[in-house]
């Protein structure tokens, strides 16, 4: 088998994408891949063998839309999907900083899940009206997922929030040490608002609207109440400037990949 | 996988500890449209909310259904296998009850 | 009659003798054993006893592979490992929901694992050293539980066979992606090849162990063959994998390491060199690699979620065990 193609376009490194569009779903594919990791780190260590399979089905569908994701984003400049995620450093990628943070426990999984999940329905329904027809079509499809996802993370915020004495701390507690980060979820730029004016990517502030509605409205059922006030807003991720922690989630996950320069899996 | 450890306490005596109220769900699912929900196992949850959600992930993970019940175990009466005769035996005799009782004459379709 | 002979044997006056002879003449129209008929305490201890096993073994054996969930080396291979893992864990459940027909609590069967009272299959007790091992377990060691598992979805009891039907269905891909996996890095650089060989050579012993000790030897086959639970011994049943296996090694393109493995043209079938037992014995005793690993990771999930079954139990106790909105999910 002549590998010689193959190993060249293999051993390569990541360049940056071309197109603005490209970009935006590099940010979404990044969120998608990153959370999933964290998610992924769930199995065998979940609170119950039911949940093992759940935590396995969302970890499974983020895995999914980063693959659309990162494909989407990598077609100009020919980079696939692996070329995007094994092997660009930690400065280059682009997710918020919240899909990165470090496990906790359960109740932190659950909050930032809820967190996140409000953000990216949010988001796809608007996405699903995209001018860009690809970005549309895959929005709608993977809507029907997060809806999964939203219900999965609002069930447990309320059974933790308005279960126990200890439930209710610890989730409250998630609750407050994620909040400062959903920030950066709405945070806008000159890419975001060119592309919102275009009517390809969805405006941050239409969507922190609807978010905080639906968040507070699960944080209240949850009798976790209302959210914490507070001017620290750490964000960066969009720009590749991120917590220490995404180093290592990606010095692990590339691990295998970059031992083996030029290898097919 | 058949290695020889006798299990004295997992047998007979346990069997009289019932789970907790509301632990264990009955789990039926209709594999599509047009078809009655059908028995296909159970999971255990704390309340029936938890309990639909967690029977759509365990049973329904390759599309195996459009629509869950659950049930608490312990709502569900049956039959019991002491009155199998006096139930279910006189429907064994009623021969007449299935169409393969009657016999057609060659040539007539559609019946 | 061969059932008042073996009442007789056994002392037994206890059991009305219909009872009895209808449970055995369900067994000879192999009719199937259902949760709600009579059955014989033995019966049910020894099926307790298996499907817990098998539970377990499916739990446990999440954890090996899951070991390289996050190091996959490619999205795709990345997925494949994630469904697979997954599907151990809905295995598990399936099994133990068809456990709990026979009258323990799923409860009871993971204390009776966790404190080391029940036991899963020896082979997870090995450590997933490189990559190539997620493919070797694919297609070795899912390759004997299939082999071991087919027969199962016609044992006697009827939840069991049914949930083997299930399990078997969903097992077929997990044969095949370990396969194509070995396949990919058999025929990829020389350092994935060297790889792969390496993940062959120390899975392909304890798979073969994976069937249990010789006929000769295992205290369970001539009760568990009579009840219809087990249908096929430990040797044929390992047989048939080798038979199976060694023709895929030669497509992989690797070698198996037996040096008497040899196709004995007279009996139609492969020879083998011999199964070092003490091994197993040493594993099943939990002296293998990874046995104290494994049961402490899975006492501390268990352990680290206890405050998380009771906030679901708290809230259901406030709320009503039928939740928010008992709906049905259209």
């Amino acid at each position: 088998m002549n590998r010689g193609l193959a190993q060249d376009t293999h051993t390569q490194g990541f360049r940056p994408v071309e197109k603005p569009v490209e970009e935006y779903a590099l940010r979404l594919g990044d969120d998608a891949l990153v959370l999933s990791h964290r998610l992924t780190e769930w199995l065998t260590r979940a609170p119950d063998l039911e949940e093992e399979v759940a935590l396995a089905n969302i970890a499974l569908d983020l895995l999914g839309q980063a693959r659309f994701l990162l494909g989407f984003a990598g077609q100009s400049t020919a980079q696939d999907e692996n070329l995007l995620a094994f092997r660009r450093g930690e400065r280059d990628y682009r997710n918020a900083l919240i899909t990165e943070l470090p496990n906790g426990d359960f109740g932190h999984t659950v909050i930032r899940l809820l967190f996140f999940s409000v953000y990216q329905r949010a988001l796809y329904r608007a996405l699903a009206g995209s001018a860009d027809t690809a970005l549309a079509a895959f929005a709608g499809k993977a809507l029907t997922e997060v809806e999964y996802h939203v219900e999965y993370a609002a069930g447990w915020a309320v059974r933790l929030g308005d279960g126990t004495e200890e439930s209710h701390d610890r989730a409250a507690a998630a609750v407050a040490q994620l909040w400062p980060y959903t920030a950066e979820l709405f945070s806008s730029d000159e890419l975001v608002g060119a592309l919102a004016a275009e009517g390809v990517a969805a405006d941050p502030a239409v969507l922190h609207a609807e978010w905080s509605e639906q968040v507070e409205s699960v944080l209240a059922r949850a009798t976790l109440g209302v959210a914490p006030t507070t001017t620290w807003r750490p964000g960066g991720g969009r720009r590749g400037l991120h917590t220490e922690a995404l180093g290592y989630l990606l010095a692990e996950m590339q691990s295998v990949h970059r031992a083996h320069p030029g290898a097919a899996w | 996988m058949s290695a020889a450890d006798p299990t004295p306490a997992a047998s007979g005596a346990a069997r009289t500890s019932a789970a907790p109220a509301g632990t264990v769900w009955e789990v039926f699912v209709r594999p599509r449209r047009g078809l009655s929900h059908q028995h296909v196992g159970s999971v255990h949850a704390a309340d029936a909310q938890l309990a639909l959600r967690r029977a759509r992930d365990l049973y329904t993970r390759r599309g195996e259904g459009v629509s869950i019940w659950v049930v608490p175990g312990g709502a569900i009466s049956a039959t019991s296998p002491d009155e199998k005769d006096p139930y279910f035996a006189p429907a064994a005799d009623k021969t007449y009850r299935h169409p393969t009782f009657y016999q057609l004459p060659e040539g007539v379709k559609n019946l | 009659m061969a059932v008042m002979q073996e009442r007789v044997a056994q002392g037994r006056t206890d059991v009305p003798l219909d009872l009895e002879a209808g449970f055995e003449a369900l067994l000879a129209a192999d009719e199937r054993i259902e949760p709600r008929d009579w059955m014989p305490e033995a019966y049910r201890a020894t099926l307790i006893r298996q499907i817990a096993q098998h539970a377990h073994s499916e739990i446990i054996g999440m954890q090996p592979e899951g070991n390289w969930l996050t190091r996959a080396p490619s999205l795709r291979r990345k997925a494949i490992l994630l469904a697979k893992v997954q599907d151990e864990a809905g295995h598990g459940l399936y099994l133990y929901s068809a456990a709990e027909t026979l009258g323990v609590t799923r409860e009871e069967l993971l204390d009776a694992l966790h404190n080391g009272r029940q036991r899963y299959s020896s082979i997870f007790n090995y450590p997933t050293l490189t990559w190539a091992d997620v493919g070797a377990i694919g297609w070795l060691v899912d390759g004997a539980a299939i082999v071991n598992q087919i027969p199962l979805t016609r044992c006697s009891y009827g939840p069991y066979a049914r949930a083997m039907v299930r399990i078997c269905k969903e097992e077929s891909f997990h044969q095949r992606q370990g396969y194509e996996s070995l396949y990919t890095l058999a025929h990829g650089t020389p350092e994935q090849h060297a790889m792969a060989q390496d993940a062959v050579d120390r899975w392909w012993w304890p798979s073969l162990m994976m069937f249990g000790p010789p006929d000769s030897a295992s205290a369970h086959t001539a009760r568990s063959t009579h009840w219809k639970i087990k249908r096929h011994g430990n040797d044929e049943l390992r047989q048939r994998f080798v038979d199976l296996t060694v023709p895929q090694a030669e497509v992989l393109g690797l070698t198996l390491p037996d040096p008497r493995l040899a196709w004995n043209a007279e009996t139609g079938h492969y020879d083998c060199g011999p199964i070092d037992w003490s091994e197993f014995e040493a594993v099943l005793a939990g002296n293998g690699p990874c046995n104290r690993q494994r049961i402490a990771r899975r006492v501390s999930a268990h352990e680290d979620g206890a405050w998380v079954r009771a906030a679901a139990a708290a809230y259901a106790e406030k709320h009503g065990h039928r939740g928010e909105d008992g709906r049905e999910i259209e």
